[in-house]
């Protein structure tokens, strides 16, 4: 009885005293991850769709409410008028799940970059579409109200050659998010007045 | 005690250097060392924990009852490795998305609770921590090796924070990366080289 009571004692203050410390490690650094998840995942591919824009988009972002998601978009300020958004979509890839940022103009509907955020796929294959400008510059001009799709499958998307998967992936993502985008239209264009003033 | 506090740190380097020697920690081992730069964080890492497990358990072996140490033991090792992987991902957040599952999986690396076991709830705390820290520098140069073995054959580069600007392709130029050697067989087959060299000096 004697030495269960010392086990429980013994488990119950070692746990106590983790799980405190943990608590205060997670609440001091919460801040500074949060920066740092959108400046290395989302920083990169916001500033690579939206270049050349002259805000900060990552500052000037607002939320919409999707059903039960909150989707994040970020104004980008090209040629003087704040007319370009980018947001992100997702898709399964090869290995996993696969995030996708995705730049479209407000004004002439079309896409202005697509680039890969996150995602789990082979090193040296798949993992190129992330790497690979090439393969991201296919997707600009492309109109937002028709699916994309690799050129196995009747599209006009070169797939990354030993990574077909991925490409159909990143395509499959880009085409759910334009879906979301004409769903969000509306709301979008009453959003970004805002931006304008 | 027979061993000094240097023998304690120094066995970890060539004697009983893991992954080699204990054959424990092969799964990260294989996993993380696509490069030198993935290597040395995940060694780095495990250094930390090793050491601050260590010590915390050999400071801890006289309270912690025998029956239920293996539990105590694997909440002083998560309690570290949950701090590493929030410091990882507030301050070198590239390294944290490259090695991903390789941190939070460092709990049930072999290595911390075999040496918890086997040597930190058994010594004091300053041998406990020389061993720590000798196996976690040990663990770290030997992915550090298997690391550049496999970036050079694989990529035919070599990057440290920041290209080196040494590319294999530029001395030879019909050299072509394996890209085989980045993927898992690439792994084991490094792995068993390498092993096979230190097997052959040590005879």
């Amino acid at each position: 009885m004697n030495e269960m009571i010392k086990m429980v004692v013994a488990l119950t203050i070692l746990c106590g005293v983790s799980g405190g410390l943990l608590a205060s490690i997670h609440d001091g650094t919460a801040a500074q991850i949060e920066n740092q998840q959108l400046k290395f995942v989302k920083g990169p591919a916001i500033k690579s769709i939206l270049k050349g824009s002259a805000n900060d988009p990552i500052a000037d972002r607002f939320k919409i409410q999707d059903g039960d998601i909150e989707r994040n978009f970020f104004v980008g300020n090209i040629g003087g008028k704040a007319n370009s958004i980018a947001f992100e979509g997702s898709g399964k890839g090869f290995a996993g799940d696969l995030g996708i940022m995705v730049g479209v103009n407000l004004d002439d509907q079309k896409l202005i970059g697509v680039a890969v955020t996150t995602h789990s796929e082979t090193p040296g294959l798949g993992a190129k579409a992330k790497d690979d400008p090439g393969f991201a510059a296919q997707f600009i001009g492309l109109p937002t109200d028709k699916d994309v799709k690799v050129t196995n499958d009747g599209g006009g998307i070169n797939a990354i050659s030993g990574a077909t998967i991925t490409s159909r992936a990143v395509c499959n993502a880009v085409t759910t998010a334009m879906s979301n985008y004409t769903k969000l239209k509306p709301q979008l264009d009453q959003k970004i007045k805002d931006f304008q003033k | 005690m027979a061993k000094s506090i240097v023998q304690e740190f120094t066995k970890g380097l060539w004697e009983q250097i893991p992954p080699f020697r204990l054959v424990l920690g092969i799964c990260p081992a294989l996993g993380v060392s696509t490069s030198v730069e993935n290597a040395l964080g995940m060694g780095m890492a495990v250094t930390f924990v090793l050491a601050g497990s260590n010590i915390l358990i050999s400071l801890l072996r006289n309270v912690i009852p025998a029956k239920v140490r293996i539990a105590a033991f694997i909440i002083i090792i998560a309690t570290f490795v949950i701090i590493v992987e929030h410091l990882m991902q507030a301050y070198t957040y590239e390294l944290f998305l490259t090695l991903g599952v390789f941190i939070p999986l460092i709990v049930v690396n072999c290595i911390p609770l075999g040496r918890a076991e086997a040597f930190a709830s058994k010594n004091g705390i300053l041998p406990s921590a020389a061993d720590g820290l000798g196996l976690g520098v040990g663990y770290t140069l030997s992915l550090c090796a298997l690391g550049a073995l496999r970036e050079i054959l694989g990529n035919g580069t070599l990057t440290i924070w920041g290209d080196l600007g040494y590319n294999l392709t530029s001395v030879f130029p019909s050299f072509q990366p394996f890209a085989f050697m980045l993927q898992a067989p690439g792994a084991f087959i490094g792995l068993g080289l390498m092993l096979c060299v230190i097997n052959a000096i040590s005879k």
